[in-house]
């Protein structure tokens, strides 16, 4: 097999992750795309360490280990934060989501 | 010994006066008991008065101890601190001469201390103003004593202070703080060039020393410069033309104020300053001929503008500049003995006469002589003491002005012949100056006589005085006939006026002559001259007033008579031409802070928080739009890092 396939396939996936993440509204969708990315990098981290005589052999299989673990943790964060989300504003379009703050009512207008 | 007792001298006034600044003022402003306000001798007075009286007693006992017991000129100090290799020494170096000074300001001091406890028997800030007279009396011994440049600096510095502070004093006067802002800041112009004719003369030097710097050896141009430079600053305390236009104003301070003022302290010490510096000024004619055209100017400028004043005390003002004009002729004509000696006659018979117009202002409530008249009979001591003081002032044999003013007429005279320092022509100026001088003051002396004292009494209403009370510098209620003042006043008039009856005879005691190196007194044809100008004037004046009886004598000057007592007008020009530019100046400096200083700063300010507030808008982007800009750098940097590699 050539190498090319791999880098070609990586790129893909990557350019396809890029588009998720510009082009989705919906917060998990726009999370899935995040992780195409990342596996694209996998993926070539994982091809670099056969094809190539590294100086520290392994070392890409060992970092494709280490995006894999981040990329868990991510995730949990990430969901974490989108249930948050909904469960506040019912809603999971990031375009959606209002950065300006709310008003804060006056404390002497709350007791009122 | 006597060291110790010098250094006693001006510190002790100067000690009390700071301890004094520490009373509680406004003891009078919270009545006693009883509702009535605090008169002298209750409690929270009495420290004041006697902190006050025991400076200037203790300082007048010091200074006759001293004239007893001393022969040589007490020197004594130490090194105070070093520029450099400039040395400045707290040296104090007081010869006869000076301690004749010295006694003749306690004794002024004295007697104002113990005059002001009656006259201002319910100012509410007596203790202040105690106070600050014991510091203007030990600032002037500081002046008389010391001997360094420097510590004479310090003297005259504290004196300008403490005359602003008193002259503005009475605060309910609303002249009363511009009258002390104006003498302030133009005897501030003057020591400007003091503290540089100071600081070239000891640079040049190498010391501060008075000794040293009288022996050094200066060349001609540093010598007159430093010394011109000097002479502004007398100019200024001395109230010398171009400079005098603070005196008459300061009348709206207390009327003792004025007397020390006058008398002993601010305006003599100008004088001292050039009798200290006198062999550096035979050194440089161009230095003397300057003073005696300032001193010729201000003889005839002070005498004509006292010739139409109104108010009593501003008559007594100009008649001080006049004076001090005499004082400054005689140095000028290089007879500094003759210069001392009227000095020493000028502060007893000007505090003499300004007590004693306080008396007459107490009882009558108005220092305008149109409101006077009629005295004679009403306060016979107060008209006594006038006369021998005003006699004194206009130069009535016996009296101690005619010997002293004797003295620098003939020593004008005998400089008209030339072969002395000062060119024969300046001695002519001053001696001609003087001699119409003398017929002036013989004019204002006997109208001012004859205005306040004689005459038709300006009647009084059964309820006193029917005019409002005018210039009320110790409030009072306007008594219901005029009367002679109280006891604590009454006598220091009284003890000033033997001075000024008698001073002059001290001319002829040997002790007193050899201390001041004064000439045998002779009296030739020469004496004839001011005797008849000075009978002339006086009989002027009385003819002018006997001709048409209770008309004010000035009204002969016809037209003039505005332009004399405006003083010739020196004010109105003084505003125009140095007041309103340097307002001017002021208020477009004040423009240019606002407009461009501080605009810059509070424009800086208000830049960042708008680009602030524009930054943190753009960072608030929603997650696409944040995602692309981050996408976005990630290409541009891609992008950059592949033309650098290509490049390379």
């Amino acid at each position: 097999m050539h190498a090319v396939i791999p880098y070609v396939i990586a790129a893909l996936l990557f350019g396809l992750g890029v588009y998720g993440v510009l082009r989705r509204r919906n917060a998990i969708l726009v999370l899935m795309a995040v992780e195409l990315m990342l596996n694209a990098v996998n993926l070539i981290f994982v091809t670099a360490d056969v094809t190539t005589a590294a100086a520290a052999p392994h070392a890409g299989a060992v970092f494709a280990l280490f995006v894999i673990v981040l990329a868990a943790a991510e995730v949990g964060v990430g969901l974490a934060i989108v249930l948050q989300l909904y469960r506040l504003r019912k809603i999971v379009a990031v375009d959606e989501v209002m950065l300006e703050a709310a008003p804060r009512d006056e404390p002497g207008q709350a007791v009122r | 010994m006597t060291a110790v007792l010098g250094t006693m001298l001006p510190g002790v006034p100067l000690l009390f006066g700071l301890a004094g600044l520490l009373l509680p003022p406004g003891d009078a402003a919270e009545p006693a008991p009883g509702g009535r306000p605090r008169s002298a001798g209750e409690p929270g007075r009495r420290p004041a008065a006697a902190l006050g009286i025991a400076g200037a007693a203790i300082s007048f006992a010091v200074t006759v101890f001293l004239l007893a017991v001393v022969e040589d000129p007490i020197e004594g100090g130490i090194r105070w601190i070093r520029f450099g290799d400039l040395d400045v020494t707290l040296t104090f170096s007081a010869g006869v001469a000076a301690l004749y000074v010295a006694l003749a300001v306690c004794a002024v001091s004295l007697a104002v201390q113990i005059y002001s406890v009656d006259y201002l028997h319910d100012d509410p800030r007596y203790a202040p103003y105690a106070a600050q007279v014991s510091l203007f009396t030990g600032a002037m011994l500081l002046v008389v004593c010391a001997g360094d440049l420097i510590l004479l600096l310090v003297g005259w510095e504290v004196m300008g202070i403490c005359s602003y502070l008193l002259i503005g004093h009475d605060r309910r006067l609303p002249e009363a703080p511009a009258a002390a802002v104006k003498a302030f800041l133009v005897t501030r112009v003057g020591d400007v060039g003091f503290l540089l004719g100071v600081a070239l003369l000891g640079v040049d030097a190498g010391t501060f020393r008075i000794e040293e710097v009288l022996a050094h050896d200066y060349d001609a141009g540093t010598l007159t410069a430093a010394l011109v430079l000097i002479l502004a600053g007398v100019a200024g305390k001395s109230a010398q033309f171009p400079l005098h236009t603070w005196l008459p104003d300061a009348m709206a301070g207390p009327t003792p104020i004025s007397a020390l003022i006058h008398a002993a302290t601010m305006v003599a010490a100008g004088v001292y300053v050039v009798f200290r510096l006198f062999p550096l000024f035979t050194r440089s004619p161009a230095a003397l001929a300057v003073l005696g055209v300032m001193a010729a100017i201000t003889v005839l400028l002070g005498a004509l503008s006292a010739t139409a004043q109104d108010d009593l005390k501003r008559v007594l003002a100009w008649s001080t500049v006049s004076q001090i004009g005499y004082m400054t002729g005689a140095l000028a004509v290089g007879s500094p003995a003759a210069a001392l000696f009227h000095l020493l006659t000028h502060a007893a018979f000007k505090a003499l006469l300004f007590l004693a117009a306080g008396a007459v202002i107490h009882t009558v409530g108005t220092n305008y002589l149109s409101r006077m008249g009629g005295l004679r009979h009403a306060m016979p001591v107060t008209f006594w003491s006038f006369v021998i003081g005003l006699g004194a002032l206009a130069g009535v044999p016996p009296l101690a002005g005619f010997w002293s003013k004797e003295n620098v007429l003939v020593a004008a005279a005998h400089a008209t012949d030339g072969g002395e320092p000062t060119p024969a022509w300046v001695a002519w100026l001053v001696w001609i100056a003087a001699l119409v001088g003398v017929l002036i003051t013989a004019w204002y002396a006997t109208r001012l006589l004859l205005r306040a004292f004689f005459g038709p009494s300006r009647e009084w209403s059964a309820d006193g005085p029917d005019w409002e009370v005018g210039f009320d510098d110790a409030r009072y209620s306007p008594p219901r006939a005029p009367h002679d003042p109280p006891g604590l006043m009454r006598w220091p008039i009284l003890s000033l006026a033997v001075p000024s009856a008698l001073l002059g005879l001290a001319a002829f005691a040997p002790g007193f002559r050899t201390a001041l190196e004064l000439e045998q007194p002779h009296l030739d044809v020469a004496v004839i001259l001011p005797l008849v100008l000075l009978v002339a004037g006086a009989g002027t004046a009385w003819w002018l007033w006997r001709a048409v009886p209770g008309v004010d004598p000035v009204l002969a000057l016809g037209r003039a008579q505005p332009v004399l007592a405006n003083g010739f007008y020196l004010d109105t020009l003084q505003h125009l031409l140095v007041v309103r530019p340097v307002r001017a100046l002021a208020s477009s400096l004040k423009l240019v802070d606002e407009r461009v200083v501080d605009a810059t700063v509070e424009g800086t300010g208000a830049a960042t928080t708008r680009a602030g507030t524009l930054l943190a808008a753009a960072h608030q982007a929603a997650l696409p739009r944040a995602a692309v800009a981050v996408f976005t750098g990630a290409l541009l940097l891609g992008v950059a890092a592949a033309i650098y590699g290509v490049a390379s």
